[in-house]
């Protein structure tokens, strides 16, 4: 399918990288209502979601379609949502009426506010609705409180290596789960450690250039905010290991809201929390839970969803919010 | 219990107010908010509070032997442990306290171990 230069899409590439920058702030500022951006042959292609009958069928449907969620903080009960089991739930449903069922879940992290056994039971009971069975977790700092997260590992990542890093294959596209919130050092941001960045070069070394890459992690691993601690310490490392490869893109949770960012051949997404909003980089003096009104709850709320087709070079990702 | 410890507190930090602007160390043990441990011997009490991903005071001046609250008044769980491990609290959930005893003379240094920037500072004389 052809696709005619409608006013919602962006078709440049002025700097011939496949990038187009004028491009990715259109697509930022939609990151709140929802957005599709793809990138077909190096040139990106975004969509509002308001205009989704304007992309092709290939497109929409993919050879492989994935959601991620993110930062359910099962648990938490504070004025900024007093009910995120619902607000979860809520994704859920969301995910469940997606015209094409997703094969798998993603959960990015701090699946429990405070790693108690009845808030990974209720994650767990919830996600039972979930049309896709499939899931991979990696754990947010909320999940590993206390017992150096040999809970987490036990219900969510068996078979993981140290701390819960793992990677998997689905229909050619190489996915790696990283944890980057485990023996955090004093003034520092997220950090993976010398052992598993060893594994994953290893993981990685013997992959063909043109395997499309997926990593996920639950702190950015972009510098977003260094102030809030919105980054990983040695992410650098971790992405030079992938240099190599024609598409990546790193799926992230953490800062609960959704940003973009590409740099070289990396793409980074950031996805909504299911529980709570937090402030945008710098605009409040902490990153607290941010207490919005009511009826603007569940707009701040969301699931990302992710398709990858066959032989294109990168994956369109689809955020959109719980209304 | 909780009133006597704040109002520890503000004394403390009235005093090491004061003792910054002189320039003199005055021990805590002997301000009026102690508080009596078993054994009849007096302790001091001083208190951190956790706000908006931050400790308050940063930096604290106890005598030793001085008991230290940290207290958290944050939505979000946070934890004290001082790079050696020597400190080391259990995550804290709203409201959450965890106090530490201060046997030892030095600068001892303190971070919460879920959010790194966070850092904080006792110095026990």
């Amino acid at each position: 399918m052809s696709h005619s230069t409608k006013k919602d899409e962006i078709l440049h590439d002025h700097n011939h990288d496949g990038i187009d920058r004028r491009g990715f702030l259109k697509c930022m500022a939609w990151a709140g209502t929802g957005a599709l951006c793809v990138i077909h042959g190096g040139v990106l292609k975004s969509y509002s979601l308001s205009h989704l009958d304007t992309i092709g069928e290939r497109e929409a449907k993919g050879d492989l379609s994935f959601v991620q969620i993110s930062d359910s903080h099962l648990g938490f009960n504070k004025p900024a949502n007093p009910d995120v089991a619902a607000t979860f739930k809520a994704a859920v449903d969301k995910i469940n009426a997606l015209p094409v069922p997703p094969e798998f879940m993603l959960h990015t992290g701090d699946i429990s506010h405070l790693s108690k056994a009845e808030e990974f039971d209720a994650v767990e009971q919830i996600l039972k609705s979930a049309k896709p069975k499939d899931i991979f977790y990696v754990p947010g700092e909320h999940d590993v409180l206390n017992d150096e997260c040999a809970q987490f590992r036990q219900r969510f990542a068996k078979g993981s290596q140290g701390a819960g890093w793992q990677s998997f294959e689905k229909k050619g596209v190489h996915f790696i789960g990283l944890v980057n919130v485990m023996n955090l050092k004093a003034g520092g941001m997220g950090s993976l450690g010398a052992e598993q960045l060893e594994w994953l070069e290893k993981d990685v070394k013997h992959l063909p250039k043109s395997t499309p890459i997926v990593v996920f992690a639950h702190i950015p691993l972009w510098s977003v905010y260094p102030e809030w601690g919105w980054g990983t310490e040695d992410s650098a490392q971790a992405l030079g290991y992938l240099k190599k490869f024609g598409s990546v893109t790193v799926l992230n949770g953490h800062i609960h809201q959704t940003m973009q960012k590409v740099e070289g051949n990396i793409m980074f997404h950031t996805a909504a929390s299911t529980a709570f909003p937090q402030p945008k980089p710098g605009a409040a003096p902490a990153p607290g839970p941010m207490k919005v009104p009511d009826n603007q709850l569940r707009g701040l709320l969301g699931v990302t969803d992710v398709k990858h087709v066959q032989g294109q070079q990168a994956l369109a990702v689809v955020d959109s919010s719980l209304t | 219990m909780k009133r006597v410890w704040r109002i520890a507190g503000v004394v403390a930090a009235l005093v090491i107010g004061s003792a910054l602007a002189v320039g003199l160390q005055i021990p805590l043990a002997k301000t009026p908010g102690g508080v009596h441990a078993g054994g009849g011997a007096a302790v001091s009490a001083a208190e951190v509070k956790i706000d908006n991903f931050t400790f308050a005071p940063a930096m604290l001046t106890v005598a030793v032997g001085t008991q230290v609250t940290w207290i958290n008044r944050d939505d979000i769980p946070h934890t004290v442990v001082s790079e050696d491990q020597a400190i080391k609290s259990k995550a804290l959930d709203t409201d959450d306290k965890f106090t530490f005893t201060f046997t030892k003379a030095g600068t001892y240094t303190y971070f919460c171990s879920l959010h790194p920037k966070m850092k904080g500072k006792v110095v026990v004389e």
